[in-house]
């Protein structure tokens, strides 16, 4: 269930520094998350299309991925239109939907996509121990890169042990519903897990002692940014991410 | 509870990185390299029981228990919350990088509330008392966080007053349910294992 589903392949995506992804999937969806402006938005929206293109990841999986997270943009559509005020743009019985409204939801659909698909393509696409050993490389604090690190590791572990349990439920004819017996036994799960995680980090803690762990953490990736695809990258990124500031920006001024 | 990105304004989300920012330079202070383990372990027990749907009706809530983390980890919620929730961006897409902030802090400071709280109350003496307790830690719990997201989608727009309302509304019955299963947790974790409660992690 836990599954790096878009972290392999040899696409140009893939095979880029994951440091220079990790910057430039920072600044895009900052950037994106700032724009306003219809053309920039369209523009970044086609960006990130671009990029799961070449990163050559399966459409359909991308697709489900993105539909199921526009949950709140669909609550956000049936609400929106209707309460903001502005300019008629349509009537269903009492509720009147404004332009603005309308224009205001699409903007958040838009921007919301955009800043997804390029969330998939530039940082899916890594595998979350790259990603860590990155992290570690562009300065971040090294407790927050240990507990990356140590976190991923242990839902596997974790993920685990409460497939075990959930087996043991079904075996004992355990059948969920909305009643108290329900809550319980879910209740007793959770803590199960958090009984068995602490024992368990007992034992690492141990462990780690027995290897002479000192304190620090070390990582033996090495990256370096000499390949010329790598730099041609990240400055096509960037030139992409200033061509959406001075879409955003030409139409204020 | 994620607001994904795209929707908020540009101040609510830099308010939000700041606050996120605090909070989790608080809680690594509180961390030392020994117990990096044991927030990590605890941090992805909460990010597999984020996992657990629990049917209401015809319907399912996940369990969010921001509550009883805080409760077990003091300020230390606040970087395992933002490590969890970073995750969840990578893997399953929900929220994002710049939503990583107001996220964290939706969830981490209810967490930090109920640690102040309700710490103490559940692990007392008296049995009675630290159950109604762990109920009411769970229950606040969401209701603080489904404030904190109404907040922040007015803050952004004041349009969004009908759905905020509809969040915070929709939540009331997660916020019971979360209150039960916090109860039956603390009633489970003080017969098997009091010293989880006793705050080794919270310290220090």
């Amino acid at each position: 269930m836990i599954k790096e589903e878009f972290s392999s392949g040899d696409s140009l995506v893939h095979s880029t520094d994951p440091r220079i992804k990790i910057i430039v999937a920072v600044l895009f969806s900052v950037v994106v998350a700032m724009l306003s402006n219809f053309l920039a938005i369209v523009a970044a929206l086609a960006a990130s299309l671009l990029l799961i293109m070449i990163a050559r990841l399966s459409i359909k999986k991308v697709f489900y991925r993105v539909l199921l997270v526009n949950g709140l943009i669909l609550l956000l559509w049936i609400f929106l239109p209707f309460t903001f005020k502005g300019q008629t743009l349509f009537v269903i019985g009492p509720l009147v939907g404004t332009k603005e409204g309308v224009w205001y939801a699409s903007q958040i659909t838009l921007k919301c996509n955009a800043i997804l698909l390029a969330l998939i393509a530039f940082l899916s696409t890594t595998p979350i121990s790259t990603l860590g050993h990155a992290m570690s490389r562009l300065r971040f604090p090294d407790k927050i890169v240990h507990l990356f690190l140590f976190t991923y590791r242990y839902i596997h572990v974790i993920f685990h042990e409460y497939h075990r349990l959930t087996n043991a439920m079904k075996i004992r004819g355990f059948v969920p519903r909305t009643n108290v017996h329900t809550y319980r036994t879910y209740a007793y799960l959770v803590g199960m897990l958090l009984v068995r995680s602490y024992d368990r980090a007992q034992r690492i803690h141990n462990a780690m002692l027995c290897r002479g762990f000192s304190g620090r953490y070390y990582t033996l990736s090495q990256f370096s940014i000499n390949r010329l695809r790598d730099i041609l990258f990240l400055s096509l990124m960037l030139a992409a991410i200033l061509g959406l500031v001075i879409l955003q920006w030409k139409t204020i001024s | 509870m994620h607001i994904s990105e795209g929707v908020l304004s540009a101040p609510v989300l830099v308010t939000g990185a700041a606050l996120a920012a605090v909070g989790v330079s608080v809680g690594l202070k509180k961390i030392d390299y020994e117990k990096i383990p044991h927030v990590a372990v605890l941090s992805s027990a909460f990010f597999v029981a984020s996992l657990i749907h629990v049917p209401v009706g015809p319907s399912s809530v996940h369990l969010i228990l921001n509550g009883i983390n805080g409760v077990l980890l003091g300020w230390s919620c606040f970087p395992a919350i933002l490590v969890a929730l970073a995750l969840q961006a990578i893997l399953f897409q929900f929220g994002g990088i710049t939503v990583l902030g107001v996220n964290t802090v939706t969830m981490a400071l209810p967490g930090v509330i109920c640690y102040y709280l309700f710490a103490r109350l559940v692990n007392q003496q008296k049995g009675g008392l630290s159950l109604v307790a762990a109920f009411a830690c769970g229950f606040l719990a969401v209701l603080c966080s489904g404030i904190l997201v109404a907040i922040s989608l007015l803050f952004t727009e004041e349009s969004f007053m009908s759905v905020a309302k509809l969040i915070i509304l929709a939540h009331v019955p997660v916020m019971i349910i979360e209150g039960i299963i916090t109860l039956f947790c603390v009633a489970f974790l003080r017969r098997v294992k009091p010293e989880l409660l006793g705050g080794i992690y919270g310290k220090g």
